[in-house]
């Protein structure tokens, strides 16, 4: 096996959790996280300029590479923002040094799952490595052993097992019609193989595994009435696992969701799984965005925000053609950025503060500026107002679906101007007036929060020309 | 030959509904997982007699995991722990057992509906495998949602697993059937273990998951 950059981007996360598993010592083991997923980060880059070529276990091609490189940015910046927070939670007991060891240890395999999960050409190793990514996600947040974060890791993990037990059974039966045509054997579940047969494959079968696909795969991207899980594990988990999931894990089992849609699309008589995911993405998008209201924990309203913006992704991915994909792409890395940078923030606040309840925090631009903006930057992006980067892809999602749906596009804007509402409510008060709660000195590091939240500025100002040609290719592709 | 061979493997694969449906009945923990003993059991022999049928030796690997793993090690560490943490060793349902079993037919039916409808093409052995499967798939999953303790729900997981199993099985040469069998074992020795190790019992005062919904956090 020649080395390369896809070997890399698999061996790099692998060998740095067996490390940070044996080596004692929570600030070499930070530092080492950090190293290692830059050093990931690096690797997935360089697909940029040599890919592999397609095997049967691996496939690069212009889709994924996106997903991998903002899976490792995101899994990098996370990392430095780790270091930083993670120490204060070992002061203030909530920690120990054993348990930092592994968390450590879990980060590294959980981005080795997803940069498997993303590279791999084979459906059942894309299974395996979405299975392993939600066990270490389940471990990670229950790390914290309190009442309310092992119920949340047991109803993630009895929602997450039933999701990955359905996606199983849609990939067998991708398997069964399959096999008629390529022939018995591990070729009958290689996804570049499986497209180019697509055509001949028996249609119910296809449509009756897509179904279990979509329930199975969306129980992790969160679609309603699937997201039970995802609210509670967003607020009992470490901050960092928060940003991680919202930014990168429900990205992946999205990714997923495309490359079976791609091989529908290439079965004429197949039934077209746009409208699926429409509806599935607007039910998710108006119930979210409702949802915000009521919501007194500042984690968990972010992690309805999550649901509310994979909605539109899936919307945008469902309406298909080229400028609805390419909103949709668009929307999906500007989220990963925006509300990674979010729960930054609001990792933070909560140490600031020493508490998650919004009624407990407020008048932070006059008590720590740097951090009250911030948040205020962060939210007025994930609000999808101008200049920041969302307003962009959002206005693409809303105007092409105008052009070709208006009915649809009601409820849209709907959803958007409610969840627009909620999300300044409830900003004024943790922001702006009378300072409340007490004021510990924030730890952690506000480079990786201002890195995002710059990018996503520069993408609403300006998109360069190269990204855009990609993207166009990639949302061709997309179909 | 092939007659019987067919026979055998059709009714294996139906008693594993039928004892998906004793589970759903059963009102006492202990009842429960010998139930779930039986179906371990069931599905070790019908992954055998495919592996036969198919002349497919790996498949032998996954009979021998069904039969030492999941019919005698998973239900013994349970049972254990149901001494050892004190669990109420009765089974709260959400839904009365009619009205459950009722719907477990209606699911059955559903699926016999689907799958054999939408497989007119496929090989008979495997398409009427692929809808107990689904059956199994689809009780498993009721009895999830209409138990309210954990060991229940978990032992509800198990079978479901089972169903996948069974599925893998049936379709014919698909690559990882060992593979994913392990996997979910690992996975079954997670929760198993998780339980154990959370002490969901002392933390919560209950293995009952109702009682945990006052810990949820917006309820305060």
């Amino acid at each position: 096996v020649s080395f390369n950059a896809v070997t890399a981007v698999l061996a790099i996360p692998a060998v740095a959790a067996a490390l940070l598993a044996l080596l004692p010592g929570y600030r070499l083991s930070a530092r080492l996280n950090v190293l290692a997923t830059l050093l990931t980060f690096l690797a997935a880059l360089s697909l940029f300029f040599e890919r592999p070529p397609t095997g049967p276990y691996i496939l690069i091609d212009d889709l994924n590479n996106v997903f991998i490189v903002l899976t490792t940015f995101v899994g990098f910046t996370t990392s430095v923002f780790s270091a930083s927070y993670i120490e204060h939670e070992l002061e203030t007991g909530r920690l120990t040094p054993a348990f930092l060891r592994f968390y450590h240890a879990m980060y590294q395999v959980l981005m080795f799952a997803m940069n498997l999960a993303l590279v791999t050409n084979n459906i059942g190793v894309m299974w395996v490595g979405i299975e392993l990514a939600t066990l270490t996600t389940v471990l990670m947040v229950g790390i914290y052993r309190t009442h309310e974060a092992l119920e949340a890791a047991w109803k993630y993990f009895i929602l997450g097992s039933v999701g990955i037990a359905l996606a199983l059974f849609g990939t067998i039966l991708i398997y069964m019609a399959a096999e008629p045509a390529i022939g018995t054997g591990p070729n009958a579940m290689v996804w570049t193989d499986l497209v180019a047969h697509a055509a001949s494959f028996d249609p119910a079968l296809l449509n009756l595994a897509f179904v279990f696909l979509l329930l199975g795969y969306g129980t992790k991207v969160g679609l309603v009435p699937l997201h039970a899980w995802l609210p509670d594990a967003h607020a009992e988990g470490p901050t960092p696992i928060s940003a991680v999931l919202s930014g990168l894990l429900l990205n992946v089992a999205l990714y997923a969701l495309l490359r079976f849609k791609i091989l529908l699309a290439a079965n004429p008589n197949a039934l077209a799984p746009g409208p699926l995911m429409i509806g599935m993405g607007l039910v998710s998008l108006l119930f979210a965005s409702f949802m915000l209201y009521r919501r007194q924990d500042i984690k968990r309203m972010f992690a309805y925000s999550s649901i509310e913006h994979m909605g539109i992704v899936t919307f945008a991915f469902g309406m298909g053609g080229p400028l609805a994909n390419f909103a949709g792409l668009l929307h999906m890395s500007l989220h990963s950025l925006t509300k990674s940078a979010i729960f930054f923030a609001v990792g933070d606040i909560s140490q600031v503060k020493g508490t998650q309840k919004i009624a407990d925090i407020g008048g932070l631009t006059s008590t720590n500026p740097v951090l009250g903006w911030g948040l205020v930057l962060g939210v007025v992006a994930i609000a999808g107002l101008p200049p920041l980067g969302i307003f962009t892809s959002e206005f693409l999602v809303v105007s092409s679906t105008f052009a070709r749906e208006p009915l649809l596009a009601l409820p849209l804007v709907l959803a958007l101007l409610v969840s627009i509402g909620a999300l300044f409510l409830r900003l004024n008060s943790i922001a702006f007036g009378e300072p409340r709660g007490p004021n510990h000195k924030a730890r952690g590091s506000y480079v990786p929060m201002f890195a995002h939240l710059g990018l996503v500025l520069t993408a609403g100002i300006y998109l360069p020309a190269p990204l855009v040609a990609w993207f166009q290719n990639v949302a061709r592709l997309l179909g | 030959m092939h007659a019987l061979s067919f026979d055998i493997a059709h009714l294996l694969a139906g008693s594993l509904v039928l004892v998906s449906f004793m589970l759903l009945y059963q009102d006492r923990l202990y009842a429960l997982l010998n139930i779930y003993a039986l179906h371990a059991l069931v599905l070790a022999l019908a992954v055998a007699s495919q592996a036969y049928v198919q002349d497919a030796p790996h498949l032998y690997i996954t009979a021998t995991i069904a039969l030492v793993f999941k019919a005698i090690v998973i239900p013994v560490a349970l049972h254990r722990m149901i001494v050892r943490l004190g669990i109420h060793r009765e089974i709260e349902t959400v839904v009365g057992i009619g009205p459950t079993m009722l719907l477990g037919i209606g699911l059955v039916a559903l699926s016999m509906v689907v799958i054999l409808r939408v497989t007119t093409e496929a090989d008979p052995l495997a398409r009427e495998d692929l809808a107990f499967a689904l059956s199994v798939v689809l009780l498993g999953l009721l009895m999830m949602v209409t138990r309210r303790n954990v060991v229940s729900q978990v032992v509800g997981f198990m079978s479901l697993e089972n169903g996948l199993v069974l599925a893998a099985t049936g379709a014919k040469g698909m690559p990882f059937v060992v593979e994913i069998s392990v996997a979910f074992s690992i996975l079954i020795a997670f929760i198993v273990i998780g339980i154990f190790l959370f002490r969901i019992r002392e933390r919560f005062d209950t293995v009952d998951v109702h009682a945990l919904d006052r810990f949820r956090g917006e309820r305060l």
